[in-house]
């Protein structure tokens, strides 16, 4: 048989390995490393002490209460309307129901911080437009609103985060196998009853681990808080990272500061990620099946319409509302005039698409970083995700624990994290350019490519590769026929993960912008801080734009794709 | 030489379960040999073994002349350099592919010429009953019709050695025993030698020119043609493993042999061997069964009408053994037994196996 030929023993699943592990070292690992470094040490020392220190001064410790307070306002908020919504629309009757659960995920395409703008315009206390509404309307001398404290905060957040909860737990309802419910109802149990004894126990899991990730997200999140909490005096860790790094120049006392508040976020993170893992490891879930059901259905007779009319008001109120104010402003001459026709026009939006060179470099940054990142975490996931799930080599322990990281580690830590690697300490110095912005949001949106790569490397059994070999195809070349084109839906779902959301991102960007390095999101937001509010929401207003288009392109996709 | 196949001394395990242990075997050149165990037992590492998709922790496999693995010398050569056709048990046909380039793939890696893998491609279609659905995607095949595409695809670059991992498991009982004759007339006309690996003796035995048995531990118990293994099983697994087995355990006291644990004296030949007692084995339509004359007492424990055969479990003083009688024959006989009735045992073939070592004992 002179097909057998010897072999070159050239390692090609180390040679990958290798890559893999070095792109997580360097991407993650060593900014989180460093800050860890930078938090505990003191000159060269290990200085507990001092950490301590700095977590006990009055503004960090307002600021971790602040982000505390406002996490689980924000969590709890969530997990009842995102619960409730999700039970109305899987267990009712309520009308329209397949349409209204598509529109309850809206909510995620929109920036919360743009949201948050939106409801300042509406309901600051000197300038928002209900209450000026309400005041002349009903000759009142103080404003009935005010939106600057803990509950205006956590309302916005709870708008567009509450998602979270909602489609972890329409997932759970639908899957769940209405035979435990049937068996209940025939033992003789109410409907109450088997609520609480069956129902809630089976989907608490998945309403916990949407709840956390709320929480997660929530602690680590800039935006909100920096457009309506700033204002009077309330910061919560990111805002306060920013504050501090931004105003003191990089100064060594600020450096530490962030440092030790970074720390607290990524402890925070990891003990969420935990006890999330622990949550769904439970045996619980398994009663929850792959396979789909049709649910038993509570008739909701007298209550059909009057809870469609909640449903449309509450879309009326959080999305739709506050989008229209953002165009409608947008469209001002200029902010605090009354919206009448001689003052709309569509000049805003033209003189920032073709004139205006900072919102004109911030879509250019934008959507150019997005492209750049997209692309380059594409392909890093597949590589990474292909190691972990399809590779048999040793060393391979390190790189699923480094694949770990990027779930848990926020996007202020990252930023802070890059600046302490990529300001010139290791010979290289990214700072003040759009590099710096790259390498950050590729450690960002690791975690989205390495999650739906490995999902659909999952799907590619292993034997598709192995036939390829034992046909002749060498390893390279079996990637490139078999595995590659197989994936290639989840890489393509991956790049649109990354690049959407790139596109609006604000807590990385705004900690590593320079003048001629501004993102949609810094533009907006550094506008909005300079007064120029028409400008802020005209450019917020393209940017939905943009967002809107491309989700709907995505969900074609990934329908094409489910086909 | 002509062995094409040799397995020497190879371990393997997975972490701490062991799966083979000091494995020996060698295939001859064109026939075909079937590697049968019950599930997980680790037939299956052993082809993957052989084809490259895992490497043994110890020992050396040679394919025609050729050291693919030695652990020794820190030889391992990659599954695309064995030169092998593979059939995997879950067929891996490409689902991006066609029919078509699914079995031209083997021939695009050996860059053959354009027109050349046309011709072969269109060939080998025909031969697997393919002809006409080679622009179809895997997606729109029936799973007999994918079996056929993964068959193609491991015959068409001209391999002269062929591994089938239980491909036709998933098949329905008509659809397998079309494609087992057809696999067997591809292995004849080509004259290449097939490896195959099954849990499932019936087709094992109507394929092979030589069967191993593998144990649940990996250990081969027996190789031998389909007729040895049958008729002259070295042990009881052996036997047990090719079908409904009974078992009736024999104990010497003085000069008599008694059956069970009841008093009842061996209406047979006595059995050979040094052993101290003995287990005699069995198959259901081995057993002679009657209602007078000289024989073993027994006692019909459960009767089953299955239409064209009767089914009837015995009992001899608290041992049990199943037999089955032709349904025509046991009206004509008047052996229509119920549930209670007496009856007596006689038997037609035995096999004496040591109750030690359940080993054969007349095996020279």
């Amino acid at each position: 048989m002179s097909a057998i030929k010897k072999d070159s023993g050239f390692g090609v699943a180390h040679i990958i390995l290798f890559f893999s592990i070095a792109i997580l070292v360097i991407v993650v690992a060593v900014p989180v490393l460093l800050i860890l470094f930078n938090a505990f040490f003191v000159n060269g020392h290990f200085n507990s002490r001092d950490f301590y220190n700095v977590l006990m001064q009055p503004e960090t410790y307002a600021a971790l209460k602040n982000s505390l307070i406002i996490a689980s306002c924000t969590t709890i908020g969530s997990t009842i309307i995102g619960t409730f919504f999700a039970w109305l629309v899987t267990r009712t009757d309520l009308p329209y129901k397949g349409f209204m659960k598509g529109v309850f995920l809206v909510p995620f395409m929109l920036p919360s911080f743009i949201g948050a703008l939106a409801w300042k315009m509406l309901l600051s206390p000197n300038a928002g437009f209900i209450n000026k509404f309400l005041m002349s309307t009903f000759h009142l001398t103080e404003p009935v609103f005010n939106i600057y404290n803990y509950f205006g905060i956590s309302m916005v957040e709870v708008m567009y985060l509450f998602p979270f909860v909602f489609i972890q737990v329409c997932g759970a309802l639908e899957r769940m196998d209405p035979t435990l419910e049937e068996s209940a109802r025939i033992s003789g149990a109410g409907l109450l009853t088997i609520t609480r004894k069956i129902t809630i126990p089976l989907v608490m899991p998945s309403i916990l681990s949407g709840a956390l990730l709320i929480m997660l997200y929530s602690m680590a999140h800039f935006g909100t808080v920096a457009v309506l909490g700033v204002e009077n005096g309330i910061y919560n860790i990111p805002t306060l990272i920013y504050e501090r790094i931004h105003q003191s120049g990089g100064s060594f006392e600020a450096i530490r500061t962030g440092t030790v508040l970074a720390t607290v976020l990524v402890v925070s993170a990891a003990v969420i990620i935990w006890a999330q893992h622990k949550i769904l490891g439970k045996g619980h879930y398994q009663i929850i099946g792959g396979k789909s059901f049709r649910p038993m259905e509570l008739k909701l007779r007298g209550l059909r319409y009057p809870l469609l009319a909640f449903c449309i008001f509450y879309i009326a109120f959080t999305i739709v509302l506050p989008t229209v104010v953002i165009f409608l402003v947008g469209g001002l001459k200029t902010y605090g005039l009354a919206f009448t026709l001689e003052n709309l026009s569509l000049d805003n939006y033209k003189y920032i698409l073709t004139e205006y060179t900072v919102t004109k470099d911030a879509i250019f940054n934008s959507i150019s970083l997005g492209l750049a990142a997209a692309v380059i975490t594409m392909f890093a996931g597949v590589m990474i995700s292909y190691v972990i799930v399809k590779m048999k080599v040793r060393g391979k322990g390190i790189l699923e624990f480094l694949g770990m990281l990027p779930f848990s580690v926020p996007g202020s830590v990252i930023a802070l994290g890059v600046i302490l690697a990529w300001s010139g300490q290791f010979g290289i110095n990214l700072y003040n350019t759009v590099w710096i912005i790259l390498v950050a949001y590729i450690a960002r949106y690791m975690a989205f490519s390495l999650k739906s790569n490995s999902a659909a490397l999952e799907q590619v059994h292993d034997s598709l590769m192995e036939a390829s070999r034992s046909c002749g195809a060498t390893m390279w070349q079996s990637l490139k026929d078999i595995v590659i084109p197989l994936v290639r839906p989840g890489m393509l779902a991956s790049f649109f993960l990354i690049f959407l959301p790139a596109l609006r991102e604000l807590t990385v960007s705004i900690m590593l912008y320079s003048p001629t390095t501004r993102t949609i999101g810094v533009a907006i937001y550094t506008l909005n801080e300079d007064g120029e509010t028409v400008m802020s929401a005209a450019l917020a207003g393209i940017a939905l734009i943009i967002i809107v288009t491309g989700q709907t392109i995505i969900n074609r996709i990934t329908k094409k794709v489910g086909e | 030489m002509d062995d094409i196949i040799k397995v020497e001394g190879v371990s393997k395990s997975y972490g701490k379960h062991q799966i083979h242990k000091n494995l020996n075997l060698s295939v001859k050149k064109g026939e075909c040999f079937t590697l049968l165990g019950p599930s997980g037992c680790g037939k299956t590492v052993l082809l993957r073994m052989l084809a490259g998709h895992e490497a043994p922790d110890e020992g050396k496999i040679t394919i025609d002349g050729t050291v693919v693995a030695d652990s020794a010398e820190g030889i391992f050569i990659n599954p695309e350099r064995r030169g092998l056709g593979v059939v995997f048990q879950d067929y891996a046909v490409w689902p991006h592919m066609s029919v078509f380039d699914n079995v031209a793939y083997p021939l695009k890696m050996d860059k053959r010429p354009k027109d050349e893998i046309k011709k072969l491609v269109m060939k080998m279609v025909d031969i697997v009953g393919m002809k006409g659905l080679e622009k179809r995607l895997p997606s729109e095949l029936s799973g007999g019709q994918q079996q056929r595409v993964a068959l193609a695809r491991a015959l068409v670059a001209d391999q002269s050695l062929m591994l089938l991992d239980e491909p036709l498991s998933n098949l329905d009982a008509n659809l397998r025993e079309e494609m087992r004759f057809e696999i067997k007339a591809l292995q004849r006309k080509f004259g290449i030698t097939v490896m195959y690996v099954t849990h499932d003796q019936e087709v094992a035995l109507a394929l092979s020119d030589h069967i191993a048995i593998m144990d649940d531990h990996g250990n081969i118990r027996q190789i031998g043609t389909p007729y040895e293994i049958f008729e002259k099983p070295v042990d009881a697994f052996v036997f047990n493993f090719m079908g409904i087995a009974n078992f009736l355990p024999v104990r010497q006291v003085g000069t008599a042999f008694l059956v069970g644990k009841g008093d009842q004296k061996i209406p047979w030949e006595e059995p050979k061997g040094e052993a101290e007692s003995w287990v005699a084995g069995f198959r259901p339509s081995d057993v002679k069964i009657s209602r007078t004359g000289e024989g073993l007492k027994g006692v019909i424990k459960r009767a089953n009408f299955l239409g064209a055969v009767m089914d009837y479990l015995i009992e001899i003083d608290g041992d049990h053994l199943r037999t089955s009688i032709e349904t025509h024959k046991a009206l004509s006989d008047d052996l229509m037994l119920k549930e209670g009735e007496k009856c007596i045992v006689n038997f037609r073939n035995l096999l004496w196996f040591d109750a030690e070592d359940l080993k054969e004992v007349n095996r020279v």
